[in-house]
């Protein structure tokens, strides 16, 4: 449900601390903890990090465009910290998901009184390191040898399964090719190429009613004629 | 509002369902708050044992041996610090060090019990617990610790740790301390070593229940994730 962008006025309390852009800064530079020196770093714009706090404040009350927001400025913080952790290239997609799941299973836990840029960073740091624990088990459980995995015979294959399959295949192709124009339009957009509704309607410019007629004959016509066929 | 991000990647399609999937929450009042209010049940199970208890006989035992009191006061400290350490640790953001906490007071709860045993042999007259009184400590702790490991566990699965088993079993203490304590209003003789056993075996029985099952509970959160992931992705 997304409620209207009332986040400023729905914020609820906040610290007096987050005023001053020096505080946050001034706060964690000491720090001897290592993400709260990064923190030092990445919130020398306490600015960031109060709007972050607001936005957070505002996403605990449900305000919906609030957190879609706050969740897409998370984002370079999570990957700097999946980074930094040394997780690979392809897997910080991984830790970015992990982590906006996190905050929205732990958004309860949130004290908007508190730097919410120290709070992402400890998550997404952890994140880092399951998902990194995670890979070296998956690495030790599982082999890399692809000349084995070519060689090994698969016992449940049919070597009919190819034929069957490119018969079936021209069949439906040809009854296709039967169709009226607007129906075989319907099918091949919405059925075969899933396709939305929505989506058809602007490509065709058709109307989604009239799509879901054509859908719905097509589909008819279809049986009919494969049955018939074979 | 930053909307650089790609419309159609994967990040932006599950912003999206968490952001549709939005609900109002109630924020989490301060780990220490929780905290006492855990303690608070404890406390109002103590008034209710003391009612049955003999209060007068416990306060003269006490009074006759130092390290009574010492392990009293130990196990207590112990039971308080360990449920303030499992609340924080039940945050995401936690730091490990908080399972330190209930460490010092868990030192002076074992020395002083160990202390206690060693007096059976200064003074023969003292009473040695039997086997079926040892059962009864056993059967006590374990009987309490279940229920309140239960509530703690409920309480500490609002917030998300992110450390499962470590909170657990900070919680296990937490409850098998707190058990111990209150067993004290029906412990009409001194921890002698075959009692004292019993009491390790009984506490360690509590924490190992709650690491292993407790930890499992707390981290089903995790198993959510995998779940709603699958579902983003699939969208």
């Amino acid at each position: 449900m997304m409620a209207s962008s009332s986040w400023a006025a729905s914020a609820g309390p906040f610290p007096a601390r987050h005023a001053s852009k020096d505080v946050i800064v001034a706060a964690y530079s000491w720090s001897r903890r290592p993400e709260r020196r990064m923190n030092a770093v990445l919130t020398q714009d306490a600015d960031t990090d109060l709007r972050r706090s607001i936005w957070m404040a505002a996403a605990q009350a449900g305000d919906g465009a609030a957190y879609r927001a706050l969740l897409r400025d998370c984002i370079p913080v999570i990957k700097s910290a999946a980074r930094r952790r040394g997780v690979a290239a392809d897997h910080v997609d991984d830790v970015v998901q992990d982590v906006l799941l996190t905050i929205h299973r732990a958004r309860q836990t949130y004290d908007p009184r508190r730097s919410f840029t120290a709070w992402l960073y400890v998550i997404a740091d952890r994140r880092a390191i399951d998902l990194i624990r995670r890979i070296r088990r998956q690495d030790l459980r599982e082999v890399h040898a692809p000349l084995a995995f070519e060689d090994h015979a698969d016992q449940t294959a049919d070597p009919a399964q190819g034929l069957v399959y490119a018969d079936a295949t021209s069949t439906v192709t040809r009854v296709m090719a039967s169709l009226p124009a607007r129906q075989r339009e319907a099918v091949q957009h919405l059925v075969l190429e899933e396709r939305s509704l929505a989506d058809t309607a602007v490509l065709t410019k058709r109307t989604a009613g009239s799509l879901k007629v054509n859908l719905h004959r097509a589909l008819k016509a279809l049986r009919e004629r494969i049955e018939r066929w074979d | 509002m930053n909307t650089s991000a790609k419309p159609d990647s994967a990040n932006e399609r599950l912003i999206s369902d968490l952001a549709s999937d939005l609900a109002p929450v109630q924020r989490l009042r301060p780990p220490i708050v929780r905290a006492f209010t855990w303690l608070a049940v404890v406390a109002a199970i103590a008034i209710a044992l003391a009612v049955i208890a003999n209060v007068s006989a416990l306060g003269h035992r006490l009074s006759a041996a130092a390290d009574m009191w010492l392990s009293v006061t130990g196990s207590t400290l112990t039971a308080i610090l360990a449920a303030i350490a499992a609340f924080q640790l039940s945050l995401p953001d936690a730091r490990r060090i908080w399972a330190l906490l209930p460490a010092p007071a868990g030192l002076l709860w074992i020395v002083a019990s160990g202390a206690g045993c060693l007096r059976t042999w200064f003074l023969p007259g003292t009473h040695v617990a039997d086997l079926s009184e040892a059962r009864d400590c056993l059967i006590f702790i374990v009987g309490l610790a279940v229920p309140l490991s239960g509530l703690l566990i409920v309480m500490l699965r609002r917030a998300y740790p992110l450390q499962p088993e470590l909170t657990a079993l900070v919680a296990g203490l937490a409850s098998a301390a707190a058990a111990a304590t209150l067993l004290n209003f029906f412990h009409p003789f001194d921890a002698a070593a075959t009692d004292l056993a019993v009491h390790v075996f009984a506490v360690a029985l509590v924490i190992g229940t709650n690491w292993g099952l407790s930890g499992r509970l707390l981290a089903t959160n995790f198993l959510r994730d995998n779940v709603t992931r699958g579902v983003a992705r699939s969208n």
